[in-house]
């Protein structure tokens, strides 16, 4: 069963195909790990599948609404003014969580933040940010997770965190879509891949041997030469 | 309360609680409409009396400098950290958005105006505690004009190159209909008259003018948010 | 094919034009209060309808526009309202010069000219803000969310002037007294139809312009995407 389809997607933002008739079968409780290039179009595939954008050609399929969607993108997206807290309990009325006061203190849990659950996100270092951004991702628990470069510049214990927490939504039964350069955290979680090459899937199937063993090989068997 | 009008008024708490904490556009537009107030001195050499022909006006144009100050932020301060995009991939309707930022900034705006009126009346000698009543109706219609309007268009060009240039060249031009209305109005209770007979159309203009924008704009803003 | 069709209307237009203005120089008198000058009525006027008219045309193909997401009608918007705003200038510029030989001044606000002056203004954002949004889509979204609201204040400013006490209802100067003897109505409309053909083939001109841009745009697409 799929929890997510993306049929034949073209976007254009100006003069530029970002996405050329790009699809994408995404298999419930399946972790697809989407590697490519800087431009090939993964931020932007994301970005369609989280209705952030409409694709100039094609249609996504979904069963998802979009309370069911958790996104986490380049930017953190929380808001430095408001507290860990705040924050949460914002994010959990607007994702239409049924009790967000108790949500958001476990997700604070989860990621390690409930001791500065009153501090405002501007003062978090960095890794803290990372932590805040993962707890609001999850905090709904999604059925469909989409990560834009996740594990990029975090520190240790966020990916630590953030591994633990994609084990137990992938356990849970969650699919999760992660696109990704750091291609060992993702093939250790990932039971899928697609290359994107230039706005087009390159290859897509699930995750092999080979590819854990030697990231590079998918690029050097599907990718284009240079 | 249905969903989407609560999720409204949790993102006008949310803009509101952050504005407060930082103070950085109340700030800005309070000194702005300081400043502003106390250049329109010496712009005119009236006498005291004659004053009050241009009052309406002059608050008018210091409230609506102000106020495109407090819009242009309704939606640039949802730039950093890319929190728009977590807005608009949640399930809150666009319009729900879009309808929570323009309330909080018509209450920026309105704290920003309830400062500005008694420095008003004191650098002008202006008596407006008499007609304080329909004064402030008139204050909150074409305030809230002010801020629906702006709103829209904030959200229209928050990714727009020379954002702050834009906007003034965008807003002001619609909202002349309703400042003529306001001006006029405010001139009329600051010179004693009632707000009834003649008077009583410029209310009607910006009800007019409020019901109208409020309606397009809300209809309208998903074309914008999601492209 | 469509070359032709912009000559020939240009052309018509142009012919119809001289033999109204030879008709209206050479064969009116002297009108009784005005001297030689009421005859700029024969292109003010038609300058300011023929402007409405494009501005209406602009309405219905931004929300066509939004409707459809087919470009063609975001070519059709920009090149009426660039058009109706030239003949707004054409309408403020004459009026201008009427007001100077009837009152000796050169700006008063009447209520017709105020009204006008407002159009031009509303739409001025329209054109300023277009050339700051490079990306094609956002481009014409957001011109055509504008133009729906410059057209939606047009009513609101014909009600705002005439409220008590506005500048405009100073016993005063109104440019045009409304009735028009009977031997002046041919003439005028024939000027109204001139101007009508001439802005015609200005749009036609513009919008083929746009269509143009757009064909190279996306012959660069296709070869960004070998």
């Amino acid at each position: 069963m799929l929890a997510v389809e993306a049929d034949r997607i073209w976007k254009y933002f100006g003069d530029y195909p970002a996405l050329r008739g790009a699809s994408l079968e995404v298999e419930k409780g399946s972790c697809l790990a989407l590697l490519g290039r800087n431009g090939a179009g993964k931020t932007t595939m994301l970005r369609i599948l989280a209705n952030l954008s409409r694709p100039t050609k094609g249609e996504i399929k979904t069963h998802v609404g979009k309370g069911g969607i958790g996104y986490l993108g380049h930017g953190i997206g929380v808001y430095d003014d408001l507290s860990a807290m705040e924050n949460l309990l914002l994010f959990g009325e607007l994702m239409g969580v049924t009790d967000p006061k108790q949500a958001a203190v476990e997700a604070l849990e989860r990621v390690g933040l409930t001791r500065v659950k009153d501090g405002l996100a501007r003062e978090f270092s960095r890794g803290m940010r990372q932590r805040l951004a993962v707890a609001r991702a999850f905090l709904h628990r999604p059925e469909i997770l989409l990560l834009d470069e996740p594990f990029t510049s975090l520190d240790d214990r966020a990916i630590a965190v953030l591994q633990s927490l994609l084990k137990d939504a992938l356990n849970s039964g969650a699919t999760i879509v992660m696109s990704t350069h750091q291609i060992r955290e993702a093939m250790e979680l990932a039971t899928h891949v697609a290359l994107l090459e230039r706005g087009k899937i390159a290859h897509t199937g699930p995750q092999t041997p080979e590819m854990l063993l030697d990231p590079g090989w998918l690029y050097r068997t599907y990718g284009e030469a240079g | 309360m249905p969903h989407g009008l609560a999720t409204a008024f949790a993102i006008a708490r949310k803009d509101l609680r952050t504005e407060l904490r930082t103070k950085e556009s109340i700030n800005a537009s309070a000194s702005f409409a300081l400043v502003i107030l106390v250049l329109f001195s010496f712009a005119f050499n009236l006498e005291r009396d004659e004053f009050y022909a241009i009052s309406g006006g002059l608050l008018w144009l210091v409230y609506s400098f102000a106020g495109a100050l407090i819009v242009n932020r309704s939606f640039s301060r949802e730039l950093p950290n890319d929190c728009l995009d977590v807005l608009v991939a949640s399930p809150a309707p666009g319009w729900a958005i879009f309808l929570g930022k323009a309330m909080a900034a018509f209450v920026l705006l309105t704290i920003v105006e309830a400062i500005s009126l008694p420095i008003f009346g004191l650098f002008y000698n202006i008596h407006w505690m008499d007609s304080a009543g329909p004064l402030v109706i008139i204050i909150l219609l074409a305030t809230w004009g002010i801020t629906i309007v702006g709103a829209a268009f904030s959200a229209v060009i928050v990714n727009v190159r020379l954002r702050e240039l834009m906007l003034p060249v965008l807003l002001y031009p619609i909202l002349i209909p309703l400042l003529i209305a306001a001006m006029g109005s405010t001139t009329a209770l600051l010179s004693g008259e009632p707000l009834t007979g003649d008077n009583f159309s410029y209310v009607r203009q910006l009800i007019g003018f409020d019901a109208m924008y409020t309606a397009l704009a809300l209809y309208m803003i998903e074309f914008i948010l999601v492209m | 094919m469509r070359e032709k069709a912009i000559w020939i209307l240009g052309l018509l237009g142009a012919l119809t034009m001289i033999y109204n203005l030879h008709t209206v120089f050479l064969n009116l008198p002297d009108e009784a209060m005005q001297g030689a000058v009421y005859r700029i009525i024969f292109v003010h006027v038609p300058a300011a309808m023929n402007a409405d008219l494009f501005y209406t045309i602009a309405l219905i193909s931004s929300i066509l526009f939004l409707v459809k997401k087919n470009f063609i009608y975001d070519s059709i918007a920009v090149s009426c309202v660039e058009v109706a705003t030239m003949l707004i200038l054409v309408n403020l510029v004459t009026g201008s010069i009427w007001g100077k030989s009837q009152w000796g001044i050169w700006w008063a606000w009447d209520l017709r000219m105020t009204t006008q002056l407002m159009c031009f203004l509303l739409y001025l954002g329209y054109l300023v803000v277009r050339p700051a949004i490079t990306e094609a889509t956002q481009r014409a979204t957001m011109s055509a969310f504008i133009a729906i609201f410059a057209y939606a204040d047009i009513p609101l400013v014909l009600m705002a002037i005439r409220l008590p006490n506005v500048r405009t209802q100073h016993p005063g100067p109104v440019l045009e007294t409304g009735q028009m003897a009977p031997m002046f109505l041919p003439p005028f409309g024939i000027g109204i139809l001139a101007l009508f053909l001439i802005a015609s083939a200005l749009v036609l001109v513009r919008l083929h312009q746009e269509t143009s841009q757009r064909e190279i745009d996306s012959l660069r697409r296709e070869l960004h995407a070998i």
